[in-house]
């Protein structure tokens, strides 16, 4: 447990309850690109490279500006006059803490039977492309077809109706 | 406490956090933002699990964890095109008063 593990523990969380808590659209989105961010950090603590640059660029980079984009197309910045906790706030708050209560209650039974191998692992983004070109490659393909499917999808449930007068 | 446990508490944690987002806000891009935290967790636990397992030469968590990031990223793509087109139709982000599927 480095100091570098609780600062970064701190920033993502301290983000979520940031996205989650403010009012105003745009600063929860900006809070939520601290929460990734933190998280990206935190993969690069864990030795994965890899995952934790594609977690910048995937999140960071696209995710955060898709929200942005759809934020100010959808006039989402204004802070509605009823409030933007929805009616039954209180089941849902009791519910989260449950599952997070039940979870770390496991967690913290289960420590001594968690595996702790100490030794850095040692992978270059060769061997990652080697597993994604041989073992992986089944995978690899069909989420190629799902991003190809989910982009042409998107555009098309977004796209203006034709004869929509709005 | 094992450098294992913390990262699952603080996985747990944004998980709950993100649950609490979904449940609890009324404008649909917030409820996303709390899908997606809710999957960044998950990730963390991938990546956690497979940097202090056995096999870490295996790479199947972090494959695992890189595979979830892009259908993570297919799905907040879907997500926020289906939003602008419920607001193009109801003008308005508000679940709760999303409550009819009559156009």
């Amino acid at each position: 447990m480095t100091i570098v593990f609780w600062i970064l523990a701190v920033m993502t969380v301290s983000g979520g309850l940031a996205a989650v808590l403010l009012k105003n659209t745009v600063h929860c989105a900006l809070a939520v690109t601290g929460a990734f961010a933190g998280l990206a950090l935190l993969f690069l603590q864990l030795d994965a490279q890899f995952a934790g640059f594609a977690q910048i660029l995937v999140y960071i980079g696209a995710v955060a500006i898709l929200v942005v984009f759809a934020i100010l197309l959808t006039r989402g910045s204004e802070t509605p006059e009823s409030g933007v906790f929805s009616r039954t706030w209180l089941v849902g708050l009791c519910i989260a803490a449950g599952v997070f209560a039940v979870m770390a209650w496991a967690i913290l039974n289960s420590a001594s039977a968690l595996p702790h191998e100490s030794a850095t692992p040692d992978v270059s983004v060769m061997q990652i492309g080697n597993a994604l070109m041989g073992r992986y490659v089944l995978p690899l393909e069909i989420v190629a077809l799902l991003l190809t499917a989910a982009m042409i999808g998107a555009v098309i449930v977004a796209m203006h109706e034709k004869g929509d007068v709005k | 406490m094992t450098p294992l446990a913390g990262y699952l508490l603080v996985a747990a944690l944004v998980f709950a956090i993100g649950l609490a987002g979904a449940l609890t806000r009324r404008n649909a891009i917030l409820v996303l933002i709390g899908i997606e935290l809710m999957l960044n967790a998950a990730n963390l636990n991938l990546i956690a699990f497979w940097r202090y397992g056995p096999h870490p030469e295996a790479l199947t968590g972090m494959m695992f964890a890189v595979f979830s990031i892009a259908v993570a990223a297919a799905e907040a793509a879907v997500g926020l095109g289906l939003v602008i087109s419920i607001y193009r139709h109801a003008r308005t982000t508000d679940l709760d008063e999303m409550n009819r599927m009559k156009g």
